[in-house]
C-alpha cells in the first residue's frame, strides 16, 4: 500500500497563513493503514494544530472529516455540504487523493497534510519499507521476487555494482545489497540461468501519466464511431 | 582494427598494455590538466578520464579528454550511467569522437550519496551492461540504441570495468562474461591487494575462455602511506586490502611508507606481467600522477611502444 508521513507543524502552519477556517478531511484507505492520515491521525493534528494556534493567537478555526477514500468521488461527494463555509481545505490523503479532492472541489484552495513516500509493506507495527516503484513493468519473474528497480541504490539490471561492503549495500551498511539477495534467492531455487542472460536496455513504461482503461469497460466511455 | 586507438594497437599486437588516470579539476583551468599530463606522457598508453569521480562535479570528460589530446596523450574517455540518460550519452559519445576520442570506459557510476550534491535525482536510465551494448551498436550497426541510422557512426574501442572482490563472488567472473557478451573489448579491474583471490577470480575466467574474448587489464594502485591503506580497507566499498599489506607498511619508517608502497605495486607488477589472462595494468595513481614515472621505470614498462 501507499505510506505516507505527516508533515511538520511549523510547515503546516506556514501553509494555512491567513485562512480563518479550515477543515481537515482524512482518508481511510491506505493513509490509515500506515497510521498518517486516518480519523484518528487528523484529530490528533487538529488537537496538536489547535493548541498551537491558540497559544501564539492565531484565530484559525479548524475541524475535521474523514471519508471512506479519497481517490474515488463517490465518497468525496459526502463533503458537498459540508465544504461551504470553509475558506481552505487540508488533505490527509496521499498526493492521489489530495488532487482529487482539489479537483471535486477547484474554488477552494487545498493543503496536503502529509508527504507521500512510497508503495511498501508493514514490517512490523509502526515500520514500514519501501518495495515498489511503479514502474509498469514487473520483472520480479526473472528476478526471484526481489526488485532491482526499488531496492537497488542504482537500479540496476544486470548484477551488483563493484561496491558491496560484504552482502550490504554501499550507501548504507543496514540494507542489503539487492543483488546479492537476487542472487543468493535464485541460487538457492536453481534458477540463476534468469541473471547469467544479458537484461537488454528497458523502454520505461513510466514515462507518461499512467492510465488504465479495462476492456470490458471502454465502450463505456469511449463512444465507437460509426 | 575497431577504433584504430593506440591502446587497441598495443593490445592486439600482444604486448603489456599500460594505462594510468588522471580526474579532471574541479573548476575551468586546463592548466591542471597539462599539469598532470606532463607526468604521464611516455609512460603510458592511454589515459583514463575519471566522469565525475565519487559523484562530485568535476570538469566534464569529454573536455578533459579532448585537453589530453592536444597534449600529446590518448585518453580514455570514461562514461558513467548515473547522470544522463540514453540520449545524453549517445549525444556526447558523437561529439567525443568528433573530438578525436576513440576509448570509452563504461560504468555505472558511485552513487550520488558519496559526492557533493547527495539529493540530486539518480538518472540510470541504462546500467553499465546496457551502455555497453548501445556504445557497440553504435560502432558495429551504425545506429543509435533505437535502430536509427547514425551518419558516420563513432568507432570506439569499448572498455567496461570489473571487480573480483565484491560479493557475491561467485557471480563476479558470470558479469564479466555478460559484459564481455555486450560488446566490451577490454577490462579494467578494480585496484587489487588481494591476490590470492585475483588469482582465483583470473583462474575461473581463463577456464571460462573468456580472457581469449577480451584484454584484462589489472588495477593497481600504489600505498602512499599506512594511513591510507587503513582507510581503504576500512571505508572504500568494494575495496579488498588484506592484512598483509597494512603490516608490510607498519613494518617501515613513516618516511618510507610511500616508497614501499610502490614497491609492492611493482612487485604485484611483476606477477600480473606473467600471469596468463592478463594484457596489460591500469596504474591508478590517485593524485600522485607524479609517481607514476617511476613505478612503470621500476616495474620494467618502459620503454612504451
Amino acid at each position: 500500500m501507499i505510506k505516507a508521513e505527516v508533515k511538520s507543524l511549523d510547515e503546516i502552519k506556514e501553509m494555512l497563513k491567513g485562512y480563518r477556517k479550515v477543515l481537515n478531511t482524512g482518508c481511510g484507505g491506505c493513509v490509515s493503514v500506515c497510521l498518517a492520515g486516518g480519523q484518528k491521525e487528523v484529530n490528533n493534528l487538529n488537537t496538536k494544530l489547535k493548541v498551537v494556534f491558540k497559544q501564539e493567537n492565531i484565530p484559525v478555526e479548524i475541524d475535521s472529516f474523514t471519508v471512506e477514500r479519497q481517490c474515488e468521488q463517490q465518497f468525496l461527494a459526502e463533503l458537498d455540504h459540508i465544504v461551504g463555509p470553509y475558506d481552505a481545505l487540508m488533505s490527509m490523503a496521499c498526493g492521489a487523493g489530495c488532487q482529487f479532492l482539489a479537483e471535486r472541489y477547484p474554488d477552494k484552495p487545498v493543503f496536503p497534510a502529509v508527504d507521500t513516500e512510497f508503495i511498501g509493506v508493514n514490517k512490523d507495527i509502526g515500520w514500514y519499507e519501501e518495495r515498489c516503484k511503479a514502474c509498469g513493468d514487473c520483472v520480479l519473474g526473472i528476478t526471484g521476487g526481489i526488485c532491482p528497480v526499488a531496492m537497488c541504490a542504482k537500479g540496476l539490471f544486470n548484477g551488483p555494482c563493484g561496491g558491496p561492503q560484504g552482502e550490504s549495500c554501499e550507501v548504507d551498511k543496514e540494507v542489503p545489497c539487492a543483488w546479492v539477495s537476487i542472487y543468493k534467492r535464485l541460487k538457492g531455487q536453481g534458477r540463476l540461468d534468469n541473471i547469467l542472460k544479458i537484461y537488454a536496455t528497458r523502454e520505461w513504461e513510466d514515462q507518461l501519466q499512467g492510465k488504465i482503461l479495462l476492456e470490458q469497460y471502454k465502450s463505456r466511455y469511449i463512444q465507437e464511431t460509426k | 582494427m575497431k577504433s584504430g586507438s593506440k591502446l587497441e594497437k598495443v593490445l592486439s599486437e600482444g604486448k603489456f598494455a599500460v594505462t594510468g588516470e588522471l580526474g579532471p579539476p574541479r573548476g575551468t583551468n586546463p592548466d591542471a590538466i597539462k599539469e598532470k599530463a606532463q607526468y604521464l606522457k611516455g609512460m603510458v598508453d592511454s589515459v583514463n578520464i575519471t566522469d565525475n569521480q565519487t559523484a562530485v562535479v568535476r570538469m566534464a570528460s569529454w573536455a578533459a579528454s579532448s585537453l589530453l589530446i592536444q597534449e600529446g596523450l590518448e585518453p580514455n574517455y570514461q562514461m558513467v550511467c548515473r547522470d544522463r540518460n540514453r540520449i545524453a550519452m549517445q549525444s556526447d559519445i558523437l561529439g567525443a569522437y568528433a573530438l578525436g576520442i576513440r576509448n570509452i570506459l563504461c560504468l555505472s557510476g558511485d552513487h550520488q550519496l558519496f559526492g557533493n550534491h547527495p539529493k540530486s535525482k539518480k538518472v540510470f536510465d541504462i546500467d553499465s551492461t546496457q551502455l555497453i551494448s548501445m556504445v557497440r551498436k553504435m560502432r558495429d550497426e551504425g545506429t543509435f540504441q533505437n535502430g536509427q541510422e547514425i551518419t558516420d557512426p563513432p568507432k570506439m574501442f569499448i572498455g567496461a570495468a570489473s571487480n573480483p572482490f565484491g560479493q557475491p563472488y561467485e557471480f563476479r567472473v558470470h558479469r564479466l562474461a555478460k559484459k564481455i557478451e555486450a560488446g566490451a573489448d577490454f577490462i579494467q579491474t578494480q585496484c587489487i591487494y588481494n591476490m590470492e583471490r585475483f588469482r582465483e577470480f583470473i583462474k575461473q575466467a581463463n577456464d571460462m575462455g573468456l580472457t581469449e574474448k577480451v584484454y584484462i587489464l589489472a588495477g593497481v594502485t600504489p600505498m602512499k602511506a599506512l594511513g591510507m591503506a587503513r582507510y581503504m580497507q576500512k571505508n572504500v566499498p568494494g575495496m579488498d586490502v588484506p592484512d598483509w599489506v597494512i603490516k608490510r607498511l607498519e613494518g617501515v619508517e613513516k618516511k618510507k611508507q610511500a616508497e614501499e608502497g610502490i614497491k609492492i605495486c611493482c612487485e604485484q607488477i611483476e606477477e600480473f606481467k606473467e600471469m596468463k589472462g592478463i594484457a596489460g595494468v591500469h596504474v591508478m595513481a590517485i593524485e600522485w600522477e607524479q609517481r607514476v614515472p617511476e613505478i612503470v621505470e621500476k616495474a620494467g614498462l618502459l620503454p612504451r611502444p
